[in-house]
């Protein structure tokens, strides 16, 4: 690759034994771990992942690709290290179903030609590319970043999935369907409002959108994401430190708020399984580029975006706080992964030497 | 049982040990040549004591140590000298150096000087020390660092360690050795302990060589029913099989719990670590009175047709080694040492040494394509010196040697881990190699610099002095010449008008 400078040469020297995994597999494995989260999706609201899907994965290649070709760099190798395809992934994941083409196309856009490519590619991109396009997108097209669906048992009619593709396309639904009827806020979203009207949690919590323990049906999209997570630890894809030491924060800052006054605040559970904490937590702080490397440099990140995605829900201005989180606490990274060296093996002292 | 402990990091490889374990050792024909190579170890060249032409037997001294470390070098079969000179080495550059040269007669009999050490229960620690010195005995799990030198240690030892744990993939020679010497292993740690006074002895194997560790503690129990005094003492031990834990910093923080400090040396912890081989080697000396002329190599790989074992004098050409076990593809390369730390080798010219353990003889991998990387920390985590070679791998990317120091990159052992979990194929091993050779090469210009500029200073110095002095010895013999003159000048300075213009100058000045 252009990344190697001529004065290595590769074959010199030991070791002999090659290598057995690559970049692609560990992509594609990370994508497959998101099918239990997405089946749940899928089962409880209906095609609106799958439409979003389908337009960020062929867009988010389509400009690699383009950008690959711009830049003179090979295009296999990069096309199918599955990269692209899993920050298509997040993101369509992240915005709200059944969103219009040309949201998860712009988003796709903006991740892959703002966020990574422009700053050199795979593994140079200083931020995680479908959080920065998640609020890019957030900031500029708040209206339509807000039009979440219901679950599907709460929908009057249920669309097919032509259905859902005509509607992404040109924003007709079936006669006598009216958008507002298959919409809603997000529970996260109705509890910041309500709560911001002075109603106590436990009124609020009986509202049709929310479940046993956080919203209805986005429970268990959370619990698949989760589900996804602990299949990615397993295999040691990702370690333990980010997604324990944020939904630890998480937690933590939750239950004090919920100690503090549980009319006011709503309890762990909620904040864990509500939002994209589960994804956030195992898919989103995990991408090993823009997260720290060591690991109390891990656990202070992932720690840093817990209480910051619970500040942002509690007193910020979005509902959900989790790209904005992971992009703040990016920016911290290289600084975490410089003060927090471990001490080498026989150093008489910790971190760095001299 | 003893409590161990673990390492950080390290890697499970898969062993391809039953490749060439399943059959016992097995001769070698006596070759037509050995090249006997007067640096084997590591420190100083060896001093020929034989000329060319001169009848050798085997066993005899060729070649004396000329420093504490040092070793020397003995015939490995009976025949001629017919060079001394530069022959192809054991080294990835192919280079050549010198080398004693014999032409076998084939009958390769032993020195009629050679004896067992004489009344060995009183031999002191240092008449020990002295015999394996004088059998060329070098650290034979491939670091050859002369034995008699590492059992001299500044201070005390409390535990002697002895190596049986052979990490690295392929590698069976100590295996094979201690299934078929057992007894001769453990009398050689009994005669090493009674050296340091160890106050206790592990033999260390990892759990992958079972018939090996049932063979050590067969031979043990015939020791103790022998009367063998402190056989009993000798603990035999198995610890779990993860790469690199055959590194000597590995090993001692498995059996002990501590880390051997960085630059330092295992003596410091009271610890000193030696391999099987080199206590059957101290065996063979001491009480047969045979120095180091052979040693036990495997050969093995997908390019062998009989992978295995054998014992082959030193100094034997690989290519007569590969003969033997037949070669079944040209295309393989050759490797001495394992795949995780061996050295590529040019040529099969190059003979055996001490420290070869193994020839592996294997198809090239398949070059992949290096990604960049993508900060994914499995290296670190499977690094047992606990570096960050990610962050190491970024420094000497972009040549920044000072960060390199700083994330102490001369702490990295190259045991390869970090290149076998890389999912981005980047040679980071290789990357390490040629950054510790820059820094080193930088440290050694900038010291050249220093002395050179310290050189022209005192030059420069010495020049103004000597000029300064030429110049006072002119100006006094100047002055002594013109005295009479003097006085007209003292004259004039006290002239009125010569008197007024340093006033006037300290006006102005004013």
């Amino acid at each position: 690759m252009a990344e190697a400078p001529t004065v290595i040469n590769v074959t010199e020297g030991a070791p002999f034994i090659g290598p057995t995994v690559d970049v692609g597999l560990v992509m594609r494995r990370v994508i497959y771990a998101l099918l239990p989260g997405l089946l749940a999706y899928l089962w409880f609201f209906g095609w609106g992942p799958l439409t979003n899907l389908v337009y960020a994965v062929a867009s988010a290649l389509l400009f690699e690709a383009l950008l690959l070709g711009i830049r003179q760099r090979s295009l296999w190798p990069f096309l199918s290290d599955g990269s692209a395809v899993l920050t298509a992934c997040l993101l369509a994941l992240s915005l709200p179903p059944m969103a219009a083409w040309w949201l998860p196309v712009l988003g796709s856009f903006i991740a892959i030609v703002f966020a990574k490519q422009l700053y050199g590619g795979l593994g140079y991109n200083p931020f995680n590319p479908a959080m920065a396009a998640y609020a890019v997108l957030l900031i500029s097209f708040p209206l339509e970043m807000s039009q979440w669906l219901l679950p599907l048992e709460l929908q009057d009619q249920i669309l097919s999935l032509v259905d859902g593709f005509r509607y992404t396309l040109n924003g007709q639904l079936p006669t006598g369907l009216s958008f507002d009827a298959i919409s809603s806020a997000t529970p996260l979203d109705k509890l910041r409002t309500d709560t911001g009207l002075g109603h106590a949690v436990s009124d609020i919590r009986n509202a049709p959108v929310f479940g046993l323990i956080a919203g209805q049906g986005t429970e268990w999209v959370g619990l698949g994401y989760l589900l996804g997570g602990l299949v990615l630890l397993w295999l040691r894809i990702i370690s333990w430190h980010i997604p324990v030491s944020m939904l630890v924060a998480l937690a933590a800052m939750a239950g004090m708020g919920f100690l503090i006054d549980p009319q006011q605040h709503a309890d762990p559970l909620l904040q864990l399984f509500g939002g994209a904490s589960m994804l956030g937590a195992f898919f989103i702080a995990t991408d090993p580029v823009t997260a720290a490397t060591t690991a109390r440099g891990k656990i202070i990140y992932g720690a840093g975006i817990g209480v910051l995605v619970y500040a942002i829900r509690s007193w910020g201005a979005y509902p959900d706080g989790v790209a904005f989180a992971v992009l703040l606490m990016g920016m911290t990274a290289p600084l975490l992964d410089q003060y927090t060296v471990p001490k080498v093996f026989g150093a008489r002292r910790k971190g760095w030497r001299g | 049982m003893r409590r161990l402990w673990s390492f950080p990091g390290g890697i499970r490889l898969p062993g391809f040990k039953q490749m060439s374990n399943s059959e016992t050792i097995r001769g070698l024909p006596v070759p037509e040549r050995v090249y006997l190579p007067l640096r084997q170890h590591i420190g100083a060249e060896a001093r020929p004591v034989v000329a060319v032409g001169e009848r050798v037997d085997k066993g005899q001294l060729l070649a004396e140590a000329t420093s504490f470390v040092s070793a020397p070098v003995h015939a490995s079969t009976s025949g001629v000298v017919i060079d001394i000179g530069k022959h192809t080495v054991p080294h990835p550059s192919g280079i050549a150096e010198e080398c004693i040269v014999i032409e076998a007669d084939g009958e390769d009999h032993w020195h009629s000087a050679l004896a067992p050490l004489a009344d060995i229960d009183n031999a002191t620690p240092t008449q020990l020390r002295a015999a394996i010195r004088e059998a060329g005995i070098v650290g034979l799990g491939g670091a050859v660092f002369p034995s008699a030198a590492k059992l001299k240690p500044p201070r005390s030892i409390d535990t002697l360690i002895i190596n049986g744990v052979e990490c690295e993939p392929y590698i069976t020679c100590d295996d094979l050795l201690m299934r078929s010497s057992a007894e001769a292993v453990l009398r050689g740690c009994l005669l090493l302990r009674r050296i340091l006074c160890a106050g206790q002895c592990i033999l260390v194997v990892e759990d992958n060589k079972p018939e090996a560790m049932q063979q050590l503690r067969l031979a043990r129990d015939i020791l103790i029913d022998a009367g063998e005094s402190g056989a009993e003492g000798i603990e035999l031990v198995g610890i779990p099989t993860v790469f690199p834990a055959g590194g000597e910093k590995q090993l001692i923080k498995v059996l002990t719990g501590r880390e051997v400090p960085t630059g330092g040396l295992p003596y410091e912890l009271g610890v000193v670590c030696l391999n099987v081989g080199t206590a059957a080697a101290v065996h063979d000396a001491i009480l047969l009175g045979r120095p180091l002329v052979s040693r036990i190599v495997t050969v093995t790989g997908n390019g062998i047709k009989r992978p295995g074992n054998y014992l082959v004098p030193l100094g034997t050409p690989t290519h007569a080694l590969l003969d033997a076990a037949g070669r079944t593809d040209d295309e393989a390369e050759l490797i001495m040492g394992g795949p995780m730390m061996g050295q590529r080798l040019p040529t099969s010219q190059a003979m055996v040494v001490k420290g070869t353990n193994c020839i592996l003889v294997n198809k090239p991998e398949p070059q992949t394509a290096q990604m960049p990387c993508i900060r994914c920390g499995s290296c670190a985590n499977a690094c047992p010196m606990k570096l960050l070679p990610q962050q190491l791998y970024w420094h000497a990317h972009g040549k920044t040697f000072d960060k390199l120091e700083r994330y102490q990159l001369d702490s990295c052992i190259e045991c390869g881990c970090c290149n076998l979990v890389c999912p981005s194929h980047i040679p980071l091993v290789s990357y390490f190699r040629y950054a510790k050779t820059e820094i080193a090469d930088q440290a050694y210009k900038r010291q050249r610099a220093e002395e050179s500029r310290l050189r022209s200073e005192v030059r420069q110095e010495r020049l103004e002095r000597m000029k300064r002095e030429t110049a006072e010895r002119n100006a006094r013999r100047k002055a002594a010449r013109s005295k009479p003159k003097k006085s007209v000048s003292v004259k004039a300075t006290a002239d009125p008008a010569a008197e007024d213009a340093p006033q006037s100058q300290q006006v102005s000045n004013g």
